[in-house]
């Protein structure tokens, strides 16, 4: 029985490898199934002001460096549009796909210590057992707007 | 010897044809020799050499391990080793030494596995190409201009699959590896420039594109990889190995650099399915230090049995034919389907409607997730710390500013700007219900009594660099992707195995996706469909 399977075996690799690139298997479907979204359909494209750019860059403290920057914002917006438009009425968010169980939880113990060398061995900066931080609570250098990139820099 | 399985490297060192420190140095010679593919962020020498005399002492004394024990591994670098550098390869934690290891590295070491050294990918894996690297884009094998031999298994009754290669070798009876193609032949007699001429190559995939040529290359037998959205399927599929996506929660993320929580899985890949199953078989299991792993026991696999294929339902979802499929693809996912089903397997058609909805639901919940997860590099408790000294907020702005790659930092600021008070019922909120919708379109599937399904893993054989970098990383991600993420969203278990060869000489490869925690019946389809297609071996010439 086993030989039998493995010249069967065989004997498909041999059709598979020869055969024609016409002839699909039928469940296989031979076009694409998939119509890319309508722009019509999408909500109106998103254009970013100032007052969003100044607040993205103090809650993410990273710049957008440039008027490209921003234009990729605005291309990653228009491509999670395609979302907005799909029906989710009645559908709960999913969280997790370990919703249906229980979270483990830790017995309260102590299970490791005393790494306070390994823990800061790889700050930069260092002051006995402490991190060294510059003074806070001082809000970030206004810097020129990104939006008029190219007049700034036509002025100069 | 160095492009033989886990399996068989593994019975030569039981059988004492030849101990660990000599696969070790014969893994470092070829890590060494192949430098200019850019496979390793950094080689661990000295490490491996002391592993592997250890793994000498263990297979002279007759207290093994494991299957493992003895042979060279590799682990991309988002996996915290113990005084081992750990990049990301991102400038943020280019002189990161983690002071404890990943739970799996961990595992890999108690089961005597030898470290060879980390892998290059894209930073904070965030990719599909490892081209976004600061230490530069690893290459592809294949077609490298490296000179190969590729071997196949050759049964009692072999065919002229020969042909289709397009080179002409004998046809042998009962022997065990045949001789079948020789590169530098095919080359010259396509005519066509190679394209290490053009100063061109063909992409590794990624992120963990640096695993997966290590593993095709022979450097070692596995690798670690991560997945998120198919970053080891897709350098996997593009290398020609075995990718290994396992369920959500069945190996420990503790140590693993998280980009997605709710959807990062360690990744296996190997040159077998029976070594991806080898694999998963020390590397599974509930890990007290990562609260998402589950706490079922799990049963180590056993594939030594062939399945009864003609019991199994395969599911064709058809929404995977989409736009950029190139023929090629779609002849070898057909020829497959066909297979089966000339073996008696029942291969139906079904749909799983939402996803093309899978891509963009998951830049939105991957970008808020990263917005989140990269929250923690601000220069003060590790990673790069800038000069600027003005501000702790200017420190932090300017830390992260240099530190992050252009990706790392768009992605930060798309994610805040989802989850913004406004916006983050219309992104956020929604993504996590379209997640749902994607995720019951498998729940379906499985209901309707498919075992396995089956798909390709990318849509067309390696790309070029340069015809890669000429889009950008969003762009590439929302097409190479496509196959991928669904499996990710639904936490499901999904395989890529490599089927045959294209017309330039590349890998094709086609992914089974199977349900949650059923890990056996995936990998025994997957290991049917590996014998009836008999992918070659590349071994490289010495």
């Amino acid at each position: 029985m086993h030989r039998l399977w493995k010249h069967n075996i065989f004997l498909e690799k041999f059709w598979f490898l020869q055969q024609n690139a016409r002839s699909l298997n039928s469940k296989i479907p031979p076009t694409p199934i998939v119509k890319p979204i309508e722009e019509n359909k999408l909500p109106p494209r998103t254009k970013i002001d100032q007052k969003t750019i100044d607040l993205l860059e103090r809650l993410s403290l990273v710049d957008f460096a440039n008027k490209k920057g921003i234009e990729r914002l605005e291309d990653a917006i228009r491509f999670a549009d395609q979302i907005r438009v799909i029906d989710t009425t009645g559908v709960e968010p999913m969280i997790s796909v370990l919703e249906d169980r229980t979270l483990y939880l830790h017995d309260d113990i102590v299970t490791d210590g005393n790494c306070r060398k390994e823990v800061m061995s790889n700050a930069a900066l260092t002051e006995e057992s402490y991190f060294v931080a510059p003074q806070g609570n001082i809000p970030l250098i206004p810097r020129d707007s990104l939006l008029t990139e190219d007049e700034n820099l036509d002025q100069k | 010897m160095l492009s033989l399985s886990v399996r068989q490297i593994s019975r030569k060192l039981q059988d004492g044809v030849i101990v660990p420190s000599d696969v070790c140095t014969a893994c470092l010679y070829q890590a060494e020799k192949l430098k200019k593919l850019n496979i390793f962020v950094r080689l661990t020498k000295e490490v491996a050499e002391h592993q592997a005399k250890e793994s000498d002492v263990r297979y002279t004394n007759g207290n093994v391990r494991s299957l493992l024990d003895g042979i060279p591994v590799a682990v991309k670098d988002n996996y915290c080793t113990r005084n081992i550098e750990t990049t990301c390869s991102s400038r943020m934690l280019e002189s990161f030494k983690p002071p404890y290891n990943a739970t799996v590295v961990q595992k890999l070491q108690d089961a005597g596995a030898v470290l060879l050294g980390k892998c290059n990918m894209d930073e904070f894996a965030m990719g599909s190409g490892t081209v976004d690297s600061i230490h530069g884009p690893t290459k592809n094998i294949w077609q490298s201009g490296e000179k190969y031999t590729l071997l196949r298994n050759v049964g009692e009754r072999a065919t002229s699959v020969e042909q289709v290669q397009g080179c002409n070798s004998t046809h042998g009876s009962k022997m065990v590896y045949q001789e079948l193609h020789h590169l530098s032949s095919h080359s010259n007699k396509e005519g066509s420039s190679s394209p290490s001429e053009e100063g061109d190559w063909f992409i590794a995939g990624g992120s963990s594109g640096g695993s997966a040529v290590a593993v095709a290359s022979g450097a070692v037998f596995a690798a670690l990889g991560s997945d998120t959205g198919g970053s080891t399927r897709n350098p996997a599929a593009y290398c020609g190995v075995v990718g290994l996506k396992p369920s959500y929660g069945l190996l420990s993320r503790h140590g693993l650099i998280p980009l997605v929580n709710s959807m990062d899985v360690p990744g296996i890949l190997t040159r077998t399915v029976d070594d991806a199953a080898t694999l998963l078989n020390i590397l599974a299991g509930h890990d007290l230090l990562d609260s998402t792993t589950v706490q079922d026991s799990f049963i180590p696999l056993d594939l030594s049995q062939d399945i009864d294929i003609s019991r199994i339902r395969i599911g064709i979802p058809k929404e995977y034919n989409c736009p950029g499929m190139s023929d090629e693809v779609m002849e070898t996912w057909s020829g497959v389907a066909d297979i089966l089903e000339r073996a008696g397997a029942e291969v139906v058609q079904v749909s799983m409607p939402h996803t093309p909805s899978s891509i963009a639901c998951y830049s939105v919940l991957n970008q808020c997730e990263v917005a989140s997860n990269m929250a923690r590099y601000d220069g003060i408790e590790f990673g790069l710390r800038t000069a600027e000294n003005r501000s702790t907020e200017e420190l932090y702005a300017s830390t992260r500013s240099q530190g992050f790659n252009e990706t790392v930092r768009g992605r930060i600021l798309a994610g805040n700007y989802f989850l913004l008070q406004r916006n983050y019922p219309h992104y956020f909120l929604q993504a996590l219900k379209v997640r749902r919708l994607i995720a019951q379109d498998f729940t379906h599937a499985w209901s309707s009594g498919i075992d396995v399904l089956l798909t390709p893993t990318t849509l067309t054989d390696a790309p070029r660099y340069s015809q890669f970098i000429s889009r950008d990383n969003r762009e590439q991600c929302a097409s190479q992707d496509y196959c991928t993420q669904p499996a990710n969203m639904a936490g499901c278990p999904a395989v890529t195995l490599p089927i045959k060869l294209s017309k330039q000489g590349l890998p094709l490869s086609l992914q089974l996706m199977g349900q949650s925690y059923r890990e056996d019946v995936l990998l025994a389809v997957a290991k049917w469909i590996e014998t009836a297609v008999d992918f070659p071996r590349l071994q490289l010439e010495t």
